[in-house]
């Protein structure tokens, strides 16, 4: 199975990661895009007949923490690098919820 | 129009950790405080790594058990990505294809008494978001006390059929909870949360099916919120089927909020691409496998769960399967404050009544938990021994239950139950002797001669005042008995 990556596929990842690309960068990003994907897509000559999928990279499983505190940020340093606060609250424009 | 409501539910629920899902920051309910409850983790800095709460996994597992789910031996975590003020790394750490818990049930009682078996598709583990606070002006504010913090969500199947099954399968989803010490369900807080699916099957005259366009109506935090929005939606598809004629698949789902100042729903802005969450596993997290020991472990600290208890008490106690449920609901707390009342007194109906009318009035009107109720059970039951040992009446008891009340609770003791019975002559003389005794005094008294004479002459309402003339000799008997004993002795038509 071949990937055919379109033009459209690309503005459409970009919308979904929020990133602004203009006619350019959309052929740009399609060409490589398109060339990364043909390269992974090398692993589907390797016969993966009969072989569990494997859910993550490395061969460890319960890796648990117990639930006891840690220290946290004081607020002023949470707010730090938020373009926009109060002193209390993240500040974003303002969010509708009604359409 | 014949038709069938049809609705599932998804509820979220918040767990009763110390900590978050994947950072030992505070898991508390804080709003006075915003973003004073985060770390790197919590924030999403860059570096930043989470690792699983094992006190919120097992809690997870707990509710997957209770409602009779598969636990999955093998379960990972996926990334659902998507931008949200709220959601600070733009994804939220949930399980997509292969969720912790699946394929469960939960039985509810409904209206018509008719047990109902309401299938559980699945119940999962996943991170809270933030929250968002619109109070007008340019800006929203973000609070992030409550991102990271552990969620089961649990999605059942589209069983039920009405506004009213929504909301039983909602209470007793909140008791058996409650009984699992899994979550506090303060809806007010946000701790249990639901989006409704609903749709109906409308049935043609000529005997054919059509479902109309699936609504989801997400985020409502009450139960009253989550039947009204049933009980309106319903309506409003209806008129809009007859309109449009619209069936499932002819529009895409809608999704709608809910107005419950107004109580209608509205549609909300349809997020672009919503559905499109590009799950893909967590690297950052390890699966977690699970063997049969462990579960076996966890299934022991499960305890008796409300169903269970309430055919139990019913069963031990001949009690109606109204009153058992009446207990049950009140929680673990009263369900045990009324076993040892039943059990010292040794009649499960007196108990019942008391716990039922008497305690839970108190309770309410002094706004008191059962755990500050100033009468202990083994006090309240020794009381009511005295009432089904037929030495007091139900009136008497009731007198010292209000007088108990007054006291500090150091001295609500059988002790001080015995001095209130003496001082107020509460104790029916039974014995009969003394009764005849009083009775003789009473006839003997020229005054109540045209009383006796009355009586004798068959009218019988003349004897009341006759029987309050024993009972002031008596200081404490039963007037049913004084009557009875009273009618024998003048005699008469």
């Amino acid at each position: 199975m071949s990937v055919q990556l379109s033009r459209d596929d690309v503005a459409k990842v970009a919308l979904l990661s929020r990133l602004k690309l203009d006619d350019g960068e959309l052929d740009r990003m399609t060409e490589q895009l398109g060339a990364i994907l043909g390269y992974v897509e090398r692993l589907s000559e390797v016969d993966t007949e009969g072989i569990e999928p494997m859910a993550h990279a490395v061969e460890r499983t319960n890796v648990f923490r117990a639930d006891v505190e840690t220290p946290m940020l004081p607020r002023e340093a949470a707010l730090s690098n938020a373009p926009k606060t109060d002193g209390q609250y993240f500040l974003v424009p303002q969010i509708f919820d009604a359409g | 129009m014949k038709y069938t409501t049809i609705i599932g539910l998804e509820v979220h629920v918040q767990l009763l950790t110390r900590t978050k899902l994947f950072s030992g920051c505070v898991n508390r309910f804080n709003p006075d405080a915003p973003n004073s409850q985060t770390d790197p983790v919590t924030l999403g800095l860059p570096g930043s790594l989470p690792v699983m709460n094992a006190e919120a996994f097992r809690l997870a597992v707990k509710v997957g058990m209770a409602l009779n789910c598969e636990i999955a031996r093998f379960t990972k975590w996926d990334r659902k990505q998507y931008y949200y003020p709220d959601l600070p790394k733009a994804y939220q750490i949930s399980q997509y294809d292969l969720p912790l818990c699946s394929d469960g049930f939960l039985d509810i009682t409904n209206a018509e008494g008719e047990t109902r078996r309401i299938g559980i598709i699945r119940a999962h583990l996943e991170e809270d978001a933030g929250k968002n606070l619109h109070e007008g002006g340019s800006d929203s504010k973000v609070d992030l006390n409550r991102a990271g913090t552990p969620l089961v969500e649990i999605v059942s199947q589209p069983d039920l059929r009405s506004a009213a099954e929504a909301k039983q399968y909602l209470e007793e989803l909140k008791l058996l909870l409650t009984y699992l010490a899994v979550s506090d369900c303060n809806m007010q807080e946000g701790s249990l949360r639901c989006d409704v699916n609903i749709n109906l099957h409308v049935h043609t005259d000529d005997g054919h099916n059509i479902p109309t366009p699936i609504v989801e109506v997400k985020n409502l935090n009450s139960f009253r919120g989550v039947e009204m929005a049933c009980e309106y939606e319903t309506k409003r598809q209806i008129e809009d089927f007859q309109k449009t004629g619209q069936r499932l698949g002819d529009v895409p789902k809608q999704t709608r909020g809910w107005d419950l100042a107004r109580g209608v729903s509205y549609p909300l802005r349809s997020k672009e691409e919503a559905s499109d969450y590009r799950y893909f596993p967590d690297p950052d997290l390890a699966p977690v496998t699970v063997t049969g020991e462990w579960l076996d472990e966890v299934r022991e600290t499960l305890g008796e769960l409300p169903a269970a208890r309430r055919d139990r008490l019913g069963d031990a106690w001949q009690l109606s399967q109204y009153d058992a449920s009446v207990i049950i609901t009140q929680g673990q707390d009263v369900a045990d404050y009324y076993e040892t009342v039943a059990q010292t007194c040794g009649d499960g109906k007196q108990a019942a009544n008391w716990v039922t009318q008497d305690v839970l009035r108190e309770l309410n009107e002094r706004k008191l938990s059962i755990a500050q109720f100033p009468i202990p059970a083994t006090v309240l039951g020794n009381l009511l021994n005295r009432v089904v040992a037929g030495e007091m009446t139900v009136k008497g008891a009731r007198e010292v239950f209000t007088t108990l009340l007054e006291l500090p609770a150091d001295q609500v003791t059988d002790a001080t139950v015995e001095q209130i019975i003496t001082d107020k002559g509460l104790l029916l003389v039974t014995d009969t002797g003394e009764v005849d005794k009083a009775i003789d005094l009473v006839l003997a008294d020229p005054k109540h001669e045209k009383a006796i004479a009355d009586v004798r002459g068959g009218k019988q309402q003349a004897v009341g005042p006759l029987i309050g003339n024993v009972m002031k000799h008596l200081k404490g008997a039963d007037p049913k008995a004084v009557r009875t004993r009273l009618l024998e002795r003048i005699g008469g038509a």
